[in-house]
């Protein structure tokens, strides 16, 4: 008679791992409903039963659009393209000194320089464009020019950070061979590394482009000119049918802008 | 003769980009004209920023000197609507986007549920979040619970979207074999796709509560609660050793979450 062998059956997890991972989702969702608690202490839950009577309201007056009001959004468009191109040129003028200085091959000193730059990048990369736009707005006054230095300052993050990742992850061979020729260090970087990250730089900035068109569109919300100034005083009048006329120009916007971006990002990398 | 004449020819740089020289003056030109145009419509009042100088210097001063104690009431107010927002916004968009995800895998949903889950994503993706805290500040009232359906709606078009073609990077092979084995669809989820993108979920999910812990700093500023509001306030009253402090904290707190989430993601991984 054969011995019966104990057959273990398999289990898709060991128990220890199992008692690990219900503790983490023990804490998860009582951290989840702690924090939904300290959110809604406040709500006022009758305007929220009322949101669907609200919703039907405001799409009842939303539509149909007033086609007419059209006519006077060219020159907003217009503006609005004006601050996304020129306020990526700034950010772009401002990034790429700020790129060498911040990629490991490339900076004049590891630790003075080098932690200053990344310091300037995350500044510029924690804080929306429409905070910076809140506070130029405040300083230098309402107007175009707030915005394109607002869109300005937050590109130089994103466009540095890529690219300084671009920059590190060059060729070091290329550049030892362009040194080899006795080369200084302005033509190491000319001929070495701007030939290997030129690509990469124009479909970084590019990218940029296409979300600063995104964000233009809303920034005269807080008095930085664009669309978003429209679309305040229409908001503040509760023209909603003029609201409908913005939101669809925005969304052909984007739309063709995301168009390009996509078109310009295939043709170079 | 001929020998010498070669050797005299300099050597010159070939173009990196746009080889045809044709493209090369076009481009040149047409965005030489842009220029002209855009920087000629942008009408500045250079004696109100001239003015606005010194309102920076001020500011400036008080980014460097920020007081955290006058105002403290209203910044915890406000930093601990975002976090809160932030986390229980990422947890619903985790929730709802898996479903959607999944449909939204071409190897795994049939052709319907992909479109419909496909069309959810493009409406959620095609609007900034300002523009929806717009709509539902108006639907739902003033207050963090309009942040929080915010934050969760612009989650989902995010997070279904990479997760869905993280799902399409599957090793089919391995799909096969959960298949092979005779199990249903949900086992095949569950066996053979979740462990597989399981790691990258997690990743995600961490990256986008990075994300909505940045727009719950703006999207106060039209009345959906969080730090954002405070800080309009702040600017609004000139008091800006109060706004340098509010900007301080939110970098620090964006640094936080960086780093921590990037190192979560490294031990997951």
């Amino acid at each position: 008679m054969m011995p019966v062998t104990p057959t273990q059956t398999w289990q898709f997890r060991s128990p220890k791992q199992h008692l690990l991972r219900w503790v983490g989702w023990f804490w998860l969702i009582a951290l989840t409903v702690f924090c939904w608690n300290l959110m809604t202490e406040n709500t006022i839950w009758a305007f929220v039963a009322d949101a669907p009577r609200q919703a039907s309201d405001i799409g009842g007056r939303m539509l149909p659009p007033r086609w007419g009001y059209l006519n006077q959004l060219w020159k907003p468009l217009w503006d609005t393209l004006n601050i996304a191109t020129l306020g990526t040129l700034i950010g772009v003028i401002i990034a790429i000194p700020v790129a060498f200085l911040a990629a490991g091959n490339t900076t004049p000193s590891r630790h003075f320089v080098r932690p200053l730059a990344l310091l300037i990048i995350v500044t510029s990369r924690s804080i929306n464009s429409l905070i910076w736009a809140l506070l130029l707005v405040a300083i230098i006054g309402p107007g175009l020019l707030a915005g394109i230095i607002a869109i300005g300052l937050r590109s130089v993050g994103f466009i540095a950070k890529l690219l300084y990742e671009a920059i590190e992850e060059i060729d070091e061979s290329q550049v030892e061979a362009i040194r080899a020729t006795g080369a200084s260090n302005v033509q190491v970087i000319d001929y070495a590394i701007i030939p290997q990250i030129l690509p990469a730089f124009c479909g970084i900035s590019v990218f940029r482009w296409d979300i600063n068109i995104r964000e233009s569109t809303i920034l005269g919300l807080v008095g930085a000119g664009g669309l978003g100034l429209q679309l305040q005083s229409s908001l503040s009048t509760l023209a909603w049918n003029q609201v409908t006329v913005i939101f669809l120009v925005i969304l052909a916007t984007v739309i063709v802008s995301e168009w390009v971006s996509a078109r310009v990002r295939q043709a170079v990398l | 003769m001929s020998r010498e004449v070669t050797s005299l020819r300099a050597w010159k740089r070939p173009p990196i980009l746009l080889k045809d020289p044709r493209w090369r003056w076009t481009i040149l030109l047409g965005s030489a004209i842009y220029l002209v145009l855009a920087i000629s419509s942008v009408d500045v009042d250079w004696s109100r920023v001239y003015e606005g100088l010194e309102r920076g210097w001020r500011f400036i001063q008080g980014f460097l000197t920020p007081d955290f104690s006058s105002r403290w009431r209203d910044i915890q107010i406000g930093l601990i609507e975002s976090l809160t927002m932030t986390l229980t916004s990422t947890v619903a968009g985790v929730l709802i986007s898996v479903p959607i995800g999944i449909g939204a895998a071409r190897n795994l949903a049939p052709t319907p549920v992909y479109m419909i889950c496909r069309g959810i994503i493009t409406v959620s993706r095609s609007f900034q979040e300002i523009i929806i805290a717009i709509l539902l500040v108006a639907m739902f009232g003033f207050g963090p619970f309009a942040g929080f359906l915010t934050l969760t709606f612009a989650s989902i078009g995010f997070l279904s979207k990479l997760l869905a073609e993280e799902i399409e990077d599957c090793d089919s092979a391995q799909i096969e074999a959960i298949r092979a084995t005779g199990a249903g669809w949900w086992q095949v989820v569950n066996y053979a796709v979740q462990p597989q993108v399981m790691p990258r979920l997690i990743g995600l999910s961490l990256y986008r509560l990075d994300i909505n812990f940045r727009e719950s700093s703006v999207i106060g500023i039209v009345g959906a609660g969080g730090v954002g509001a405070t800080l309009n306030t702040a600017i609004d009253r000139y008091e800006y050793d109060s706004a340098g402090a509010i900007l301080i904290i939110i970098i620090a707190i964006v640094l936080v979450v960086e780093y921590s989430s990037s190192y979560i993601r490294r031990w997951v991984q």
